[in-house]
């Protein structure tokens, strides 16, 4: 539980840090923006309950905000995205299922339902993003262009991630 | 109650989205000066939208009294229009020489109403009584002869154009000297044709003749072009006939005539009269 906990506030740290000072100024022209720090509440373990799942969300969607100046725009998006996880959790995992590993990894999960989970996951919290911030539809082509280079991007960062911190399934 | 906690806490997690969301919203809009001002924007756009809605509305209700009110406007403007102002002005021409006197005096007018369809045609011209105008004078154009006056008002007088069935004109073919009398309205209405009546069957009248005013009835100045013959016409036992004659005046095309004043009229009549008296 500890041990949980410690590395769920580790990666909290690494990733909000990575974002604000390495991945902020990564970008294609503001078409594709990277937003890795979400890898932080798709990492969150399966048990975590539901008001703390929003909470953490929400202060993680804040604290990116604070650093980007953009105060409340992040921490919508994260609080979407922590809805779509628990619905989409609730329809593709067997409760039963994960007794001994908690966490939705890539080594854990299979690459192709944690590729599905990623791909969903950010592209409903880029629209989110993109669109509050934007906050008109009078460009939405741009917007949808912006959210979908940016989606492949975040996903992309987020596999690579993966795969460094690859951890075979121990049975 | 207790339904409703064992409801609440099924859904938590969307009740917990709505939380979030709307702290998240309200931080957005609290914060960010643009999506404040957009939203403020869009939804003045709306209230802007049903406003103009309701204007339009409105408007449409209101119509006959705006129609009424821009009528009243636009009569009031023309009245200030350069053409609605009368012309006041009379001009007459007067040559002053003792070796000859002058017997007649034109006054230009203009005509302001006119008719060639009817059977009894009568034209409207701007000057009346106060410009010398009386019942009886002749009326002439450029072209030729137009009628005699009829009713005279103040600035107004109605003439009794040639088209009209009691108009009675002396009228003599220049080329004959013959002499008979001009109407019009006999058989057909044409507005281009009038009947010279009366024209002995001796004299040789031919097609293009000229017929011009006689200077019998002080009406008119003898020699006004009044149109010519349109047919050479046929020998019949008859001791007198008729000529059709084109006249040369195009009444529908009036737009200024001339009145005649004669000097000598009454004098005239006053001596025909007392003549007409002492042979009774």
């Amino acid at each position: 539980m500890i041990r949980i906990i410690t590395s769920n506030f580790i990666r909290f740290v690494l990733l909000v840090f990575i974002q604000v000072f390495l991945l902020k100024n990564i970008g294609y022209y503001n078409l594709s923006v990277p937003f890795l720090y979400i890898l932080f509440i798709l990492l969150l373990p399966f048990e975590t309950p539901n008001w703390l799942l929003f909470l953490l969300s929400f202060l993680i969607g804040l604290t990116v905000d604070s650093f980007y100046d953009t105060l409340g725009v992040n921490a919508a998006a994260c609080t979407v995205l922590a809805l779509v996880r628990v619905i989409f959790i609730n329809l593709t995992v067997q409760r039963l299922s994960f007794e001994i590993e908690p966490e939705p990894k890539l080594g854990i999960m299979g690459f192709r339902w944690f590729f599905f989970y990623a791909i969903i996951l950010t592209a409903v919290h880029h629209t989110i993003l993109f669109v509050i911030e934007d906050f008109s539809f009078n460009d939405f082509k741009y917007t949808l262009i912006r959210i979908i280079l940016s989606s492949l991007f975040t996903v992309f960062l987020m596999l690579v991630a993966e795969f460094i911190f690859y951890r075979q399934k121990e049975r | 109650m207790r339904n409703l906690l064992i409801f609440i806490s099924k859904y938590n997690a969307f009740f917990f989205f709505v939380f979030f969301f709307a702290m998240s919203l309200i931080l957005v809009f609290k914060n960010n000066s643009f999506q404040r001002a957009s939203t403020l924007n869009s939804s003045n756009l709306l209230i802007g939208q049903a406003y103009e809605r309701y204007n339009t509305l409105q408007k449409y209700l209101r119509l006959a009294q705006v129609s009424d009110s821009l009528a009243a406007e636009n009569a009031r403007l023309r009245s200030q229009l350069k053409n609605s102002f009368y012309q006041n002005k009379a001009e007459e021409r007067m040559v002053n020489d003792t070796t000859t006197l002058q017997q007649y005096t034109y006054l230009v007018a203009q005509v302001v109403n006119n008719s060639i369809h009817q059977k009894n045609n009568s034209i409207t011209i701007d000057k009346g009584r106060s410009h010398g105008i009386l019942p009886g004078m002749g009326v002439i154009c450029s072209s030729g002869i137009v009628g005699i006056v009829d009713n005279v008002s103040t600035h107004y007088a109605t003439i009794k154009s040639l088209l009209h069935q009691d108009t009675r004109i002396s009228a003599r073919i220049t080329e004959t000297q013959a002499f008979g009398s001009l109407v019009w309205g006999q058989e057909d209405y044409n507005p281009r044709i009038a009947t010279l009546k009366d024209i002995p069957n001796h004299v040789d009248v031919k097609r293009g003749h000229h017929i011009v005013t006689s200077g019998y009835s002080a009406l008119f100045p003898a020699g006004i072009a009044i149109g010519r013959v349109r047919d050479t016409r046929k020998k019949t036992g008859e001791i007198s006939s008729d000529i059709k004659v084109i006249l040369s005046t195009d009444f529908s095309t009036l737009a200024y005539v001339y009145v005649v004043k004669s000097n000598f009229s009454a004098e005239k009549q006053a001596l025909e009269l007392e003549t007409e008296e002492a042979d009774d």
